[in-house]
């Protein structure tokens, strides 16, 4: 079985947000990036499924800056056998169009199985890559899955939804998008991380991924106008007194104050 | 394209879900801006019955597709049935609800009609030229992105549930229209096969109005009974910090935060939670907090509005014996 997975390079979510002079971008100094954190368990999951049939192959795509080869990095001293990495610094803002046509390029060429990915990056937050990559290689999805079962190239996965459980039964190839809770990640081990830095990682342009060039600049669909912060709020009124007291003190101010009990 | 508004309806067992009447809501005025009507599709059986509901929220049309096999969620006819009825309504922009439902579909139908997507978004603006200009929160919470979508067309966007107001506009029933679904049953290849409810039905954080949380100062899994019995007289939802679930204490759908879900209930009580900063980005926009810790310098207080400093197993059941003799 031959498993795509990609993965997004993304700020920490310990991160703290500061906006740059420009207001639009993020002040990048002193942020750690690291693996999106929903695609470990994309990671985890390609591992475990190679693992469980005792044949096929993982490989790691990344659209993302150069800096991006760490989070390959680690993804493959977690075990995966190959990345590439299409090097272009404006794929953090790009259109998820754009990103999602990256990986499909690489996609096109080498017919995985199974695409999985992380059901969201963290930080822009847009959940868009896996239902467009899912139009794009005309493949059927699934978004935020939450466990997996694969029977005879037929998956059954289950996904939360508003108060009850969705069953989504499909076949492969399909896109798969991966919730926390999935799986547990492995850490990488020692021996894992060594062999991760005798494996070379294929690195691409965005024109080799038959992206132009002005798609990823002047010919956005989507423009980045402005990053505003929301605006702080002002501490907390620290109750005093007996517990006792606080308690009443503290109804009596949701009740009658706030309105809000 | 046009200055037509087109949106989905999702529909859950036959019924209309509310973010639908919201998104609708948002739809009408930018249609009142661009100088369109506003359409609405609406999938599987009896769909055609919403006419008057729909028409009284604003909508012009209502395009339905009623075939049986459409009444559970099938991604792929969805997200095509919704791209065609894009081309044939001529629409200027595409509004879905951001639910589980339309995050899953929406940017399958954006990258069908190969245009811009709006993820997620809190607030909406449309322009007399047809720019959609939006709010989005970003890094989950922790700022606002301006975005604009200028030229490409129809434009896409998500709506965040919960946000946007649902407004009747007093009109009578949209006119009816059917479809055809746009891409074959046999064609399919992934669809929802049964929905499995919890036996008893527990609040979700991403709905409940109040939330009582704990973290990793309730010390165990056992003592998440004391969350619960605030929770109860208060009808609240129980979270819980990312610490607890990674313990194993209680469930990832209870977790709030960066890596789990972003909430804005009108309160939010904090019990045994520091506060770190992915926490802090997923409930900040909470209109109420209140922090109960016992570590007067936990950075939970210093966006709270109230704080009790204190022992969480002496002061959550005062509170909520408290609340309870306030119910009765």
């Amino acid at each position: 079985m031959k498993i795509l997975v990609g993965l997004k390079h993304v700020p920490d979510t310990e991160t703290k947000v500061k906006v740059a002079d420009d207001g639009v971008s993020l002040v990048e100094a002193g942020i750690k990036f690291v693996m999106s954190p929903y695609d470990e368990y994309a990671v985890e999951e390609a591992l475990k499924l190679k693992e469980a049939a005792g044949e096929g192959e993982v490989l790691l795509v990344c659209a993302g800056p150069e800096s991006a080869t760490a989070t390959l990095r680690q993804g493959l001293a977690m075990g995966a056998d190959r990345a590439v990495l299409i090097q272009d610094p404006r794929f953090d803002r790009a259109d998820g169009l754009v990103r999602a046509s990256a990986l499909a390029s690489v996609a096109t060429q080498e017919s995985p199985d199974l695409v999985l990915l992380g059901k969201q990056g963290v930080g822009t937050d847009e959940s868009q890559t896996v239902p467009m990559l899912g139009e794009l290689l005309d493949l059927p999805h699934v978004s935020a899955v939450g466990t997996l079962e694969i029977v005879d190239g037929r998956f059954t996965a289950h996904r939360e939804i508003e108060g009850a459980v969705e069953v989504m039964e499909g076949s492969l190839p399909a896109i798969l998008g991966c919730e926390k809770g999935l799986n547990e990640p492995r850490y990488a081990s020692l021996k894992g991380i060594m062999q991760a830095k005798k494996k070379t990682i294929d690195v691409r342009s965005a024109a080799d991924a038959g992206i132009e060039d002005g798609a990823l600049g002047e010919g956005k669909m989507v423009v980045w106008e402005k990053l505003d912060l929301p605006a702080p709020r002002s501490g907390a009124r620290i109750l005093e007194g007996e517990i006792d007291d606080q308690v009443v003190e503290l109804v009596r101010c949701l009740r009658e104050e706030e309105k809000v009990i | 394209m046009g200055a037509n508004v087109l949106v989905f309806a999702e529909r859950r067992e036959g019924s209309l879900k509310r973010p639908a009447l919201e998104a609708l809501s948002a739809a009408r005025s930018a249609a009142d801006i661009l100088g369109g009507s506003v359409v609405v599709l609406a999938l599987g059986s009896g769909a055609a019955a919403h006419a008057e509901e729909l028409g009284k929220h604003g909508a012009d049309r209502l395009l339905t597709a009623e075939a049986p096999w459409l009444d559970m969620y099938v991604p792929e006819a969805y997200a095509a049935t919704l791209a065609a009825a894009a081309g044939d309504v001529d629409a200027g922009l595409v509004l879905v609800p951001a639910t589980s439902m339309g995050k899953d579909m929406a940017p399958r139908v954006a990258a069908a009609l190969k245009t811009g997507m709006l993820s997620d978004v809190t607030d909406l603006e449309a322009s007399a030229d047809g720019t959609l200009r939006c709010t989005r929160p970003v890094f989950s919470g922790k700022a606002n992105a301006i975005v604009a979508i200028p030229a490409a067309r129809p434009a896409v966007a998500s709506l965040r549930p919960n946000v946007f107001p649902v407004k009747e506009t007093g009109g009578g029933a949209a006119e009816t229209g059917s479809v055809e679904p746009a891409l074959a049953e046999d064609k399919v290849r992934v669809r929802a096969v049964r929905l499995e409810k919890p036996a008893e039905a527990e609040l979700d954080v991403a709905e409940a109005s109040v939330i009582v949380s704990g973290g990793r100062g309730i010390k165990g899994a056992e003592n998440f009974k004391l969350i619960r019995e605030l929770a109860e007289p208060l009808g609240a939802a129980v979270g819980a910090s990312r610490a607890v679930v990674d313990a194993g204490w209680i469930a990832h759908s209870h977790q709030v935060g960066q890596t789990g879900k972003v909430v804005s209930p009108n309160l939010y009580i904090a019990c045994g939670i520091s506060g770190a900063i992915q926490h802090l980005a997923g409930m900040s926009s909470s209109k109420v907090i209140v922090a109960i810790n016992k570590d007067p310098e936990a950075p939970i207080f210093k966006i709270a509005d109230y704080g009790i400093v204190g022992d969480l197993f002496e002061v959550v059941p005062k509170l909520a014996e408290a609340v309870r003799n306030l119910n009765s």
